[in-house]
């Protein structure tokens, strides 16, 4: 896609990995749902989460967005520590997300959902960000919903719309979270369809979903999450072979 | 270009060249009214501030305070305070009085941002109650009974003289001029200046940050800068007037610049009769209550009663109050703030 952001620090060493997780743990009382957690993801790479309910995927989207604190362990980006750093400075510093649950801005029309996000994000005069809002839109499949108010999309739309939100911010890694998840066979492949055009054009995905076949056609790379603990990772046809994660993930007896 | 925004609206136009001639009408009014209705005059406007200032915090910031007469009165104390043991002029004294409003804000936010919704809504009003309580013990200005403001100081406003020889008016009559000014410019001020932040991006962001404030973190919104920003402005501006208030009633005491029922739960009626969250509701809203505070305030507590009931009333059967009604049914927008995209190509329009 077109859309550059505005570069003032040097970049990282090639092949500093875009995001590297090392022994990130989280706890919430004496619950462990991230037990230290430790991966390198590529830059371009489409990496996919599964796991069982419950198993901390979410959580380990929060931890790695800055919506919630790691206890202990490092979170690095592009090769600099973020791991203290809030939301809003890693947002900035090139992570996008969607939510599990869409969270649109719902008295604000889905332009200024995007508006918001593409102006905020890369720190731009709402007056720059105009075209940039349009294609992001068209991307998405939204442009002929551009003036509705968000809260009267549709689910299919407001899916579409985090991911617009997410891609208005111009991340260099979107981080997807269930986006798949509740949409009807053809909807869902609409959106794979959109995701990878997105990955085409050279974004870096983490991509949590449970909709298996939307994600291994799009994903590279698989993580099996269980009780916190990264149980495998690799290709997805290997790691789907694997009698272990069968067992863990898909409940069938071996 | 693929496109462009565009917030005005057809009517919005027309509406300026309107405003301008209320506004105009409105500073020559100490000729064409008499002492009373430029009193009144200076309640509904002095009410339309308070109220603009708690819509900007309750309808775009999501910050709903039942806290602000703790600016209020602790504006109009402050604005006493400099005038008695000071010697300052009260008109000096009432940026005083919002300097004193800012300063609690401060550690008010510090603690009342712990807090969420509705928690966030009694933790102000306990701050509020507290205030109250510590200026009743303040002796110098009068303690618990209050105090009035000294005659020398009441007679010793700028330009008293100039406006009694102007229109040839005895001195009550020219502070009542005097004062009635000030209001106006504060008025004008406070929704222009609303108006043109919420034109801005940080204007767009803090809706954002009032319908979900984790998104907005997610995109890159400094949220909590936002709701300190708008808490401090909110708390300056309410206590100006808390302290221009004061200075029209002349006489101050803590159960009445402390009061729940004048300076929020007015506020409150003014800001859901005429619509949250739009600057064109309050002012429907403060003319609704003007309207029925002549009407039935003989009524006593029957009325406050009646208002109470209203309000649940346009609550439950139309949320977005007085206004939210007439621009569904028109699609006016008077102080237009939404940004619509048009397409160059508007073949796009389409799925």
């Amino acid at each position: 896609m077109g859309l550059a952001r505005p570069d003032t620090v040097p970049g990282p060493a090639p092949g500093t990995p875009i995001l590297s997780l090392s022994g990130v743990c989280k706890s919430f009382g004496a619950l462990k749902v991230a037990d230290r957690i430790s991966f390198d993801l590529p830059k371009g790479q489409a990496l996919g989460i599964i796991g069982p309910n419950g198993a901390g995927k979410s959580t380990l989207f929060n931890l790695i967005t800055g919506n919630l604190a790691v206890d202990a362990g490092t979170v690095r980006l592009n090769g600099r520590d973020v791991t203290r750093d809030s939301a809003m400075s890693r947002c900035a510093a090139g992570i996008g997300r969607s939510f599990q649950i869409p969270q649109p801005f719902g008295s604000l029309s889905v332009f200024e959902n995007v508006c918001v996000a593409a102006s905020f994000g890369r720190n731009l005069p709402e007056s720059a960000v105009t075209d940039d809002c349009i294609t992001v839109l068209r991307q998405c499949g939204l442009l002929h919903r551009a003036n509705l108010p968000a809260a009267q999309l549709s689910l299919l739309e407001r899916k579409r719309l985090e991911l617009a939100r997410a891609m208005a911010t111009v991340p260099d890694l979107l981080l997807l979270d269930e986006i798949a998840g509740g949409l009807t066979e053809g909807e869902c492949q609409a959106l794979v369809d959109t995701i990878r055009s997105l990955h085409a054009g050279g974004v870096t995905i983490v991509w949590i979903e449970h909709v298996l076949h939307a994600l291994t056609s799009v994903v590279e790379r698989l993580l099996v999450l269980d009780f916190g603990r990264v149980l495998a990772i690799g290709a997805p046809d290997v790691i789907m072979a694997s009698a272990e994660v069968r067992e863990i993930y898909l409940g069938i007896d071996v | 270009m693929q496109g462009y925004v565009k917030t005005a609206t057809r009517a919005s136009r027309p509406f300026v060249l309107l405003l301008a001639l209320v506004v105009i009408a409105l500073a020559l009014a100490p000729l064409w009214a008499s002492r009373n209705t430029l009193q009144d005059l200076f309640f509904i406007l002095t009410m339309l501030s308070l109220a603009q200032f708690w819509n900007l915090l309750a309808g775009y910031g999501g910050l709903v305070s039942i806290g602000q007469q703790a600016f209020v009165g602790l504006g109009a104390y402050a604005m006493f305070g400099a005038v008695i043991l000071l010697g300052i002029g009260p008109i000096q004294a009432i940026l005083l009085g919002g300097i004193a409003a800012l300063a609690l804000a401060i550690p008010t936010a510090f603690f009342a941002f712990r807090l969420q919704g509705a928690y966030f809504a009694v933790g102000t009003w306990v701050v509020a109650e507290v205030v109250r309580l510590c200026v009743s013990m303040w002796q110098a200005v009068g303690g618990g009974s209050g105090t009035s403001l000294p005659r020398d100081a009441r007679d010793g406003l700028i330009g008293l003289d100039q406006i009694m020889a102007l229109f040839s008016v005895r001195g009550a009559e020219a502070r009542d001029i005097i004062l009635y000014w000030l209001a106006l410019c504060v008025t004008v001020a406070t929704v222009l200046g609303l108006y043109a932040f919420l034109r801005t991006r940080s204007g767009l962001a803090l809706s954002a940050v009032r319908d979900n404030i984790a998104a907005a973190r997610s995109v890159g919104v400094r949220a909590e800068g936002m709701r300190w920003r708008v808490f401090l402005i909110a708390a300056f501006g309410t206590g100006i007037i808390g302290a221009l208030i004061f200075l029209q009633n002349g006489r101050i005491s803590p159960d009445a610049a402390f009061s729940v029922t004048d300076w929020t739960a007015f506020v409150f009626f003014i800001v859901i009769i005429g619509g949250i969250g739009t600057i064109e509701g309050p002012i429907i809203g403060v003319l609704v209550l003007f309207a029925l505070q002549s009407a039935f305030a003989q009524f006593g507590a029957w009325y406050l009663v009646m208002l109470g009931l209203l309000a649940i009333g346009v609550t439950l059967f139309a949320p977005k109050g007085l206004w939210g009604l007439i621009s569904a049914r028109t699609g006016l927008s008077l102080f237009p703030v939404r940004r619509r995209l048009i397409l160059s190509d508007p073949s796009e329009d389409k799925p």
